[in-house]
């Protein structure tokens, strides 16, 4: 039995049927599905370690406060995080990036200062920005997308001036499917004393990431697009940073005192995991990152959708590359003459779960000029079969709209 | 034919298919026979929230009947939208307040179209209902 076909047997959603036909599923940039070492993790801690965390003493307490902290210090090791401290646990990317927002802005913006974001960045990437903007007063700058898709990063030592404090980008757009040259980014940040946060969400699913080698300040990302249960997410930021910022919410554990007067932090990473944390799902990172590490992405699946997508007459790729080995598995596209939710429509009932629509990045349908598009995203899991099969359905659905 | 012969009908003609290749094959030729919507009518107060596909529905009031006319960029939403409109266009506002659109929960368009097509449905037929209740 080839590896995919072992892999699949891990995952039991693989086996499910749709309007009585084989599941394939195509949408893994917006939900991964789980193993069974996930679920097994996440019923274990709901019917076993069933308990608030840190503070009391009794045993099942113990034991789930163990299983949260082992976690982290598998997130540490699996991003090559400097301490463990700077690990902080959050309901998802978005949660990572609207509590980096608020903190960078409390501490670090004043009225006047920059901020540059990426033209193709998820709302999750943008509309934080835009919220802490308006707070203090600051500009949002846009750092622009060529046609191909690639990001303009030789305009960023130009967009760079006196005010600007924080530089946004993706390292794969959930749009454009297109590693991002981060160290590159990070060179000209570190050069011009600029903070640097990467929106990883699609970055940890298809590669190794090391935060270090990279050279950002903060990486968020989210725990349902690579295995992990959902509700799970993690913001690493730089001790230095971390320290200065304030927290966003209070309550729980964040507190070191509380008097009437007024209250003090915890240390980190505390004191940003405010209220009872999601004790079941944390936990399971560890079986998560485990099979992250075994799965790789078989690049013969990726090079095949992608040459049989550009040779469709009248289908528009966004995000062309020459090199595909900084392409990942995930593919956005219009086709002339059908729209995009009929495509999906008719895939469905093949049973392809694809996404369509805007995909969280209004501006960049904008810039594209188009009402939205039909995304179809692969996870190691998905077959060669399943890939061929989506291309002469994709062909099939077309026909039939045109 | 009264409203509710005509969706007797189209629930006839759409037990025909068997498959949901079928049904959204009808609905694709649906879709393409149904009539031009004049482009400067494709304006934001007829544009109907919560479709995938846009969607704009222009309604007219003539002896006491509404007669809707609408246009959508998918070509399977247009497919709705025509059932829609050979059920409520012609009829007067009294006759559709007496509807309870049902009859697409008996052709499962409902619940087996996408949810976020579901909602952009159910808005279709909100706003159907609302002109008849303004017109009333």
């Amino acid at each position: 039995m080839s590896d995919t076909l072992l892999i699949r047997q891990d995952f039991p959603q693989l086996a499910r049927t749709v309007y009585g036909k084989p599941l394939v599923y195509l949408d893994n940039a917006a939900t991964s599905l789980r193993p069974h070492s996930v679920i097994a993790r996440w019923i274990r801690s709901a019917e076993r370690q069933t308990a608030n965390l840190h503070r009391a003493v009794h045993r099942t307490a113990v034991e789930a406060t163990d299983a949260y902290e082992l976690a982290r210090d598998a997130v540490r090791a699996f991003i090559n995080a400097p301490e463990r401290e700077e690990v902080i646990f959050t309901s998802g990317a978005t949660h990572s990036i609207n509590l980096a927002a608020f903190g960078i802005g409390e501490a670090f913006i004043s009225a006047g200062d920059e901020i540059i974001v990426g033209e193709a960045e998820h709302h999750s990437n943008l509309v934080p920005w835009q919220m802490m903007c308006a707070r203090k007063g600051a500009r949002l700058v846009k750092l622009p997308v060529a046609d191909s898709g690639e990001l303009r990063t030789d305009l960023l030592p130009g967009l760079i001036g006196p005010q600007t404090k924080l530089v946004c980008v993706a390292h794969i757009s959930n749009v454009l499917g297109l590693v991002n040259p981060v160290r590159e980014v990070a060179e000209v940040c570190r050069e011009h004393g600029v903070m640097l946060l990467v929106d990883g969400a699609q970055g940890v699913v298809h590669q190794p990431v090391d935060v270090q080698a990279l050279g950002c300040d903060f990486y968020a990302f989210s725990g349902h697009k690579m295995y992990c249960a959902p509700g799970t997410g993690v913001l690493w930021g730089r001790r230095g940073l971390l320290e200065q910022m304030p927290p966003m919410f209070g309550g729980g554990e964040m507190i070191d005192t509380v008097r009437w007067e007024g209250s003090t932090w915890a240390p980190l990473p505390r004191k940003f995991e405010a209220g009872t944390q999601d004790i079941s799902a944390v936990p399971c990172w560890v079986p998560a990152i485990e099979i992250q590490r075994q799965m790789a992405q078989p690049d013969d699946v990726r090079d095949y959708v992608y040459n049989a997508l550009i040779g469709i007459p009248g289908l528009q790729l966004y995000g062309t590359t020459d090199d595909l080995s900084k392409k990942a598995p995930l593919f956005s596209f219009t086709v002339q003459g059908a729209h995009h939710e009929d495509l999906a429509l008719i895939l469905d009932k093949m049973g392809i779960a694809v996404r369509s629509g805007q995909m969280c990045a209004e501006p960049l349908m904008d810039r594209f000029g188009v009402t939205g598009m039909l995304r179809a995203s692969f996870a190691p899991y998905n077959t060669m079969q399943e890939a061929e099969f989506f291309v002469s359905s994709l062909h099939k659905a077309v026909e039939m709209l045109r | 034919m009264t409203l509710k012969e005509k969706q007797d009908q189209i629930i006839d003609d759409f037990s025909m298919y068997e498959e949901w290749l079928d049904k959204y094959e009808y609905l694709i030729e649906l879709g393409k026979a149904l009539e031009g919507f004049p482009e400067e009518k494709k304006t934001g107060d007829r544009l109907i929230k919560g479709c995938q596909s846009r969607v704009w529905l222009d309604t007219e009031l003539c002896d006491g009947k509404l007669f809707f006319t609408a246009d959508s960029d998918a070509i399977i939403t247009k497919g709705i939208i025509s059932l829609l409109i050979s059920v409520y266009s012609g009829r007067t506002p009294a006759e559709i307040l007496a509807d309870d659109f049902s009859f697409l929960d008996t052709l499962g368009l409902k619940e087996n179209l996408s949810p976020t097509r579901a909602n952009g449905l159910l808005s279709m037929i909100e706003t159907i209902r609302q002109k008849a209740a303004e017109n009333e």
